[in-house]
């Protein structure tokens, strides 16, 4: 299909707020306005893989965690499939590999439940170690910033993945890798994002 | 017929800057190495789907969303539809869109927001809707009242509603707000004045549709949103490589 030469341009970006809660998570900020909250449930109950859950926060340049963040997660499933009619094959039924968390009005934190994804297709045709694809927005954000979660026991892929290999400061690929413990007989990721100064994470013009 | 591959560089000379020091609360906020630019694979050019199932009919209609039956939140009674299209002026289809705003009198629905103006027991402040076949979306609500803000002191946010996008794919995920012509306060706001192109700034601004007005009833205001659109892969190899 010929291309249409008559482009308009994107909308431009405008912060998120300080209120971002009201409108795309009501529920966990409080406020029952709807039947049914979008993105709490990422993987859904037929989803085969490790059942994970990840954990951090998001600090400012000051060091100090910042509460009233939104994050975006998308994800593969176990397979390396997105959910999507481009994602690469069939997912379990109930798979979304979306979903959206708040960072805690007192403390900062945010996590999530979900599956380990697989590797995924690159760009090139070489798989991409598995990694978790987020999204944050808050006040003072002008437009969403976009980054990575690889997981830390996934070296040798880490090592062969093509994105992590883009980043020119090898000791900045490290700020994209999640660390893993156990709790209550759960993998746990812990993961924090540095929106800017020591060790700032790296985020991406996707 | 070829598929579509990537999305456009996104145009950040019309996007604010993440470090825009004359709104404060940026300059702690925004990083200050490069972003690093990636070629477009599954993770971004795949992006949620979502379906009638996520939401109720009466999501999009914020006079009735919230109230108490028999009664309606106060201010003026608008309507707010355009339509979801991509750069490349085709519509994006069956795509989620979600608005969030203050009531007439500049207050939220939110336990943060501590502005003198009261509450509105019929007015949540909220609404979702999926765009239709042809890209187009439709919200009732009231008119947002403008509000202070710290920042220099006595700053105001122009009436606006705040609009969340996703498009198919993540990259194309995308959080603006319209503002209404004719507001004054538009030239005077430090957010707004983040964005360096002012035909950006036109560009989010809603247009009074007259004719679109319900006679006797409800205003109606114009506004599109546009996602970023897809190159044609045209003697490119396909993502998954062949």
């Amino acid at each position: 299909m010929a291309q249409s030469r008559l482009y308009i341009k994107e909308s431009a970006s405008q912060t998120a707020g300080p209120y971002v809660h009201i409108g795309l998570a009501p529920g966990a900020a409080g406020f029952d306005i709807y039947r049914r909250e979008l993105g709490w449930d990422i993987a859904g109950p037929n989803a085969r893989g490790e059942r994970i859950r990840v954990e951090g926060r998001v600090l400012d340049g000051m060091g100090a965690a910042t509460k009233d963040v939104l994050l975006e997660v998308w994800q593969a499933n176990a397979d390396g499939h997105y959910a999507h009619p481009e994602g690469g094959g069939p997912v379990e039924d109930g798979f979304r590999g979306w979903g959206r968390v708040i960072t805690d009005f007192d403390t900062g934190a945010w996590g999530f439940d979900t599956v380990k994804p697989g590797p995924t297709p690159g760009r090139d045709g070489r798989l991409q170690a598995p990694h978790l694809n987020l999204w944050l927005v808050a006040r003072g954000i002008n437009i969403g910033l976009n980054t990575r979660l690889y997981f830390d026991d996934e070296a040798e892929r880490n090592t062969a993945d093509p994105v992590l290999n883009l980043i020119e400061w090898e000791d900045r690929r490290s700020t994209l890798i999640a660390t893993r413990t156990m709790r209550d007989g759960t993998p746990l990721y812990h993961f924090d994002i540095r929106l800017q100064g020591d060790r700032e994470t790296v985020f991406f013009d996707i | 017929m070829n598929a579509p591959g990537e999305f456009y560089q996104r145009d950040r000379d019309l996007h604010p800057p993440a470090f825009a020091p004359g709104y404060k609360s940026s300059v702690t906020r925004s990083p200050r190495c490069a972003l690093l630019s990636l070629q477009g694979s599954a993770s971004e050019i795949t992006g949620p789907v979502f379906g009638h199932g996520d939401l109720d009919p009466g999501d999009n209609d914020l006079l009735s969303n919230y109230a108490k039956p028999g009664e309606s939140p106060i201010g003026e009674r608008i309507i707010l539809h355009g339509r979801v299209l991509d750069e490349n002026q085709r519509p994006v289809p069956k795509t989620m869109v979600e608005v969030w705003q203050a009531n007439a009198g500049g207050r939220y629905r939110h336990k943060k927001d501590t502005y003198l103006a009261p509450i509105d027991p019929n007015f949540g402040g909220c609404g979702r809707t999926l765009t239709d076949d042809d890209g187009a979306y439709f919200f009732r609500t009231v008119k947002p009242g403008v509000y202070p803000w710290r920042n220099f002191g006595n700053n105001w946010r122009p009436a606006h509603i705040h609009i969340s996008v996703f498009g198919s794919g993540f990259a194309q995920r995308l959080i603006t707000q319209c503002y209404f012509e004719g507001d004054p306060f538009i030239a005077l706001c430090p957010i707004v004045q983040t964005i360096p192109d002012p035909e950006a700034i036109v560009q989010l601004t809603a247009k009074l549709d007259h004719k679109a007005t319900i006679p006797l009833d409800t205003v109606a205001y114009k506004f599109d949103v546009v996602l970023r659109g897809r190159r044609s892969t045209l003697f490119e190899n396909r993502l998954e490589g062949n």
